[in-house]
């Protein structure tokens, strides 16, 4: 079969940043001649190559898996992101979806509570510490019932495998104007509560993952759902909703307890 | 095929006399051979468990699960991933699914059918009573998911549903649409995190094991890097457990992400580990092609597309260039089902592959570089219609167009094997627990169930019995010998792997050549894929047995890594991995070469009968365990003959 070769001249205005601390500008590089069936990483790739043979200082950036699931991969495009595509990751971009000509900025997911580690890679374990706060089932090794003892409606455990399928990437909060993480708490809080095995934590847990969520420096939820419009795995703001009346109740248990 | 009283007199043979160490599983019989080893096993007091820290180098399904049920039971655990997160280990881009003999569909199957089934698959180069103990506690697996809230697919009626995967006649296949690495290991991930808030697990994320630290020939901690400040440090523990994943990546190109690597276990396998069978590779049938040379990675798509596409490629060079539509059908050669007639397009993953590769080897390949395949679902779109396909694959095509910008109902896919799993790996014991005493290895990163040849949906089931349930039954027969507490970061044996370190470091950083480290990985990994991929000949190894010593020589010469030693830097990370994929090609070759039969993954073209495998039990049924010995081109065998007790061997025939 013919295959077509098309390849891109782009102008890219790339975000570099030494540490934590350190001031941060962007840097202009000319990348020419990038196939378009490269993905959005092998072109940050091709472009690294040739900054190492010329003995410059190649970009730093996060990925592992390259198929859409690990949620290393980051990336602010041209102010979106993950970029311009809806429901995929930034490894999952090609540049097909760009024009010769086009210049691409490049940024980092930016939060107070992301802080930058250098370039487009940043702290994303404040994540791991809300899911540390309750988002789990307490139940030992070994000690566990016959999987089939306690039947689920299929619609329920339908519905907490689409909440579970958060890859935890931290795009909504680099999306959200208040850097806010009530998709992601949100969407463990429904996997985990919709079934049976989560019921027993439910109260405990929408509360103390909210608040560890607060404690980390991420903002509040003003209703604007960007989040859910960048989210690679289409997670719906809906869990945020019922998240917030979840929240609210056991906010009021609390009180009264 | 031997009957019982020729496998009696081989095993006193004495030419099959095993000079590794005693595998270490009770004798008796097999089937309760764990029960009697488990009521036979140390056990640590309760309160004596907290004085012993566990190092676990790795945080997907193997390291997650043990780290999480070790301290739950109360010792002390360190853990250590490179990601920036233990949730983003590679367990979760498992797409098919899990096996357990839970036999919810009553349709025969049972311990012992998955038991044999996986030996049989490994094609008999398996140790017997691990791979027994793997069915056995795989229905506990089940249970213990289902309780941390994993949402695997049901049924109507609320109870688990199940599937029938990689060509197996009984349902034992769990799963969560396709993705079931992702929600099992988010189960581990949140069972871990339970204990990290409970302070019993530590964990360090963005930390690189970097060697093994071994005190009196015991192991007894780990050298590490921090990838976000550059320190190199010591954590000294009781046991060390490496749960680092497979080797794939050697071949560079591969469905593994990016930074799987075989350092932990390489730089283990330096300190006196034995690695076992490293040639045995799995290559999967069905991913999508490369593109170009700029390709960082492959992209696997589920093998169950075979059950409605058929591959084909065209009868004669000169179509290959043409739009499949305009290719007669007279002129399709759909090899397949050409060759396998009883089982066509659903032959084994093995066998499938190297069919494909035989097609574009004789120039008939497709897409890019000729090395591709078609599989192709017009026939079923007729036959069922659009809608089923896309109900069936829907998400898999719309894959495949993100990547190749294809539309896959309108035109056939291109398909083309990949490198994707890796069943060789460090040697381990019934407890496994590596010759060396205290080094303990679990998951993908063992060479322990899968013999020659892993069974679709069994990898993740490994993982997660290693990590739930044997590690901790199997741990405190090594700790019950020991003091806790008795070494210290401090101590010289510490101080000098550190400056080793240190040193290796410096060294990569300094040599300021011209080449990147990226550079050196796709050529060596090219190299390994053309020599000692999906067939392999003594002429073709002993070629890469030539070139891979001068890549080396190159890379210490010529490569280069921009930037420093004490802040976050991807290049150096990469150039320490790929110098020792660079070591360890050779002893994949080595291993292959010395391996003369076919068997499993491992294909040697001298060893066929008409394109199927000449598998030599009478020379070759041993597990080849590999010591350092200072010099890579002169690695020392070991062998542990296998000796079988319940099962015969037999000779696969997919005709
Ligand atoms: C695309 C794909 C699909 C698959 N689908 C299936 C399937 O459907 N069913 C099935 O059974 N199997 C499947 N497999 C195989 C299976 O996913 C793996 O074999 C299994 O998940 C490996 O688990 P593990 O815990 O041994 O290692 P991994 O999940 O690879 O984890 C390795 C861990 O070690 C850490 N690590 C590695 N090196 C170092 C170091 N030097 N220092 C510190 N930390 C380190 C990593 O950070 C990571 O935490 C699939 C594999 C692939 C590639
Ligand atoms: S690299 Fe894993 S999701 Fe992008």
């Amino acid at each position: 079969m013919a295959v077509q070769k098309t390849s891109l001249d782009l102008t890219l205005k790339i975000w570099r940043q030494a540490g934590p601390d350190a001031a941060g500008r962007f840097e202009t590089h000319e990348a020419k001649g990038i196939p378009d069936s490269a993905s959005f990483l092998e072109m940050l790739d091709i472009v690294n190559e040739r900054i190492i043979t010329e003995g410059g200082d190649p970009v730093a950036f996060d990925h592992d898996c390259r198929e859409g699931i690990c949620g290393m991969c980051s990336l602010v495009i041209n102010g979106m992101p993950h970029g311009p595509n809806r429901g995929v990751t930034t490894c999952q971009l090609h540049m097909r979806s760009f024009r010769s000509g086009d210049t691409i900025w490049i940024e980092p997911f930016r939060a107070n509570a992301f802080p930058v580690i250098r370039d487009l890679a940043v702290d994303r374990r404040a994540f791991d510490r809300i899911v540390q706060a309750g988002g789990y089932v307490s139940v030992r090794t070994g000690s566990a019932p016959e999987a089939n003892g306690l039947p689920v409606p299929k619609q329920d455990a339908d519905a907490a495998f689409t909440a579970a399928a958060c890859i935890g990437c931290g795009a909504c909060v680099a999306a959200c104007k208040n850097a806010s993480a009530m998709l992601f708490v949100s969407a463990k809080v429904t996997h985990l509560n919709l079934l049976p095995q989560g019921k027993p934590e439910a109260q405990k847990r929408a509360l103390s993952m909210v608040r560890a969520m607060d404690a980390e420096g991420f903002g509040n939820c003003t209703n604007q759902y960007e989040c859910e419009a960048v989210c690679p795995k289409s997670i719906s703001a809906d869990y945020i909703r019922k998240l917030n009346r979840d929240y609210r109740n056991s906010s009021l248990a609390d009180i009264a307890g | 095929m031997f009957s019982d009283s020729e496998a009696e007199a081989r095993i006193t043979d004495s030419r099959r006399r095993s000079d590794t160490p005693p595998d270490g599983a009770p004798s008796g019989p097999l089937a309760s051979k764990w029960t009697r080893h488990k009521d036979t096993s140390k056990l640590i007091s309760p309160a004596n468990r907290r004085k012993y820290t566990i190092i676990v180098v790795g945080s997907g399904l193997a390291g997650a699960a043990a780290a999480a049920t070790l301290s739950e039971q109360g010792y002390n655990v360190k853990c250590f991933c490179y990601q920036d997160s233990p949730r983003r280990a590679h367990s979760i881009a498992a797409q098919g699914g899990i096996n357990a003999a839970k036999n919810y569909h009553n349709d025969g199957d049972s311990v012992h059918r998955l038991f044999y089934e996986t030996i049989k698959g490994g094609d008999f180069r398996a140790r017997e009573a691990n791979v027994h103990r793997l069915a056995e506690v795989s229905a506990l697996i089940i249970d213990q998911c289902v309780a941390q809230g994993v949402p695997f697919a049901r049924e109507y009626g609320g109870l688990l549903a199940n599937r029938s995967f990689g060509g197996t006649q009984v349902s034992r296949t769990f799963y969560a649409a396709g993705q079931t690495g992702q929600q099992l290991l988010l189960g581990a991930y949140q069972a871990l995190s339970k204990e990290i808030s409970n302070g019993g697990v530590k964990m360090y994320s963005r930390t690189e094991m970097l060697d093994l630290v071994t005190v009196d020939g015991h192991a007894k901690g780990v050298v590490v890097r921090d990838m976000v400040t550059g320190k190199i440090s010591s954590h000294a523990g009781d046991a060390v457990l490496l749960c680092t994943g497979g080797y794939g990546n050697v071949f560079y190109l591969s469905t593994n992400a990016k930074g799987c690597n075989v350092t932990a276990t390489w730089r283990a396998h330096k300190r006196g580990a034995y690695f076992a069978n490293p040639c045995y590779t799995q290559i999967h049938p069905t991913c999508i092609p490369v593109s170009g040379a700029y390709q960082s990675k492959l992209t696997l798509m589920s093998e169950s597309l075979r059950n409605d596409g058929r591959c084909w490629v065209p009868k004669r060079k000169e179509d290959c260039g043409k739009p499949p539509a305009s290719i007669a059908e007279e002129d399709r050669d759909y090899y397949l089902e050409r060759k396998y007639p009883s089982f066509g397009n659903l032959a084994p993953r093995d066998i499938a592959s190297r069919a494909a590769k035989e097609q574009c080897d004789d120039g008939r390949g497709v897409g890019p570089g000729g090395l591709g395949v078609y599989l192709d679902f017009a026939d079923s779109i007729k036959r069922l219609g659009r809608k089923a396909i896309e109900e069936r694959y829907g998400n898999l095509f719309q894959m495949y167009e993100q990547i190749t910008g294809e539309n896959a109902y309108e035109q056939p896919m291109r398909i083309f094997p990949a490198v994707h799993y890796t069943m060789g790996g460090l040697w381990v014991d019934y407890n496994l627990m590596s010759n060396i005493p205290g080094l303990h290895v679990l998951g993908e990163a063992n060479f322990s169930d899968h013999g020659a040849n892993r069974l679709g949906a069994s990898a993740l089931m490994q993982g997660l019995a290693d990590g739930y349930f044997v590690i901790p039954a199997t741990l405190p027969n090594y700790l019950a010998t020991q003091k806790p507490g008795a070494v210290s970061e401090r101590d010289a044996d510490f101080k000098r792997v550190e400056a080793e370190v240190n040193e290796r470091t410096s060294k990569l950083l300094s040599i300021n050549g011209k080449r990147s480290a990226d550079s050196f990985h796709r050529e060596l990994g090219l190299l390994i894929w053309d020599k000692c991929g999906m067939a392999r000949t003594k002429e073709g190894l002993t070629e890469a047995l030539r070139k891979i010593p001068a890549l080396r020589e190159e890379f210490w010469s010529n490569l280069r890594v921009p930037g420093s030693g004490d802040q976050f830097n991807p290049q150096l990370e990469l150039a320490g991995r790929v110098a020792d994929f660079l070591e360890f090609g050779e002893l994949l070759c080595n291993d292959a070469l010395q391996r003369e039969e076919s068997c499993g993954g491992h294909f040697r073209s001298e060893y066929q009968d008409e394109g199927e495998a000449r598998r030599d039990d009478d020379q070759f049924s041993y597990v080849a365990a590999w010591e350092y010995t200072g010099d890579l081109s002169r690695p020392k065998l070991h062998k542990e003959w296998l000796e079988y007790q319940e099962v015969h061997f037999s000779t696969r025939s997919y005709r």
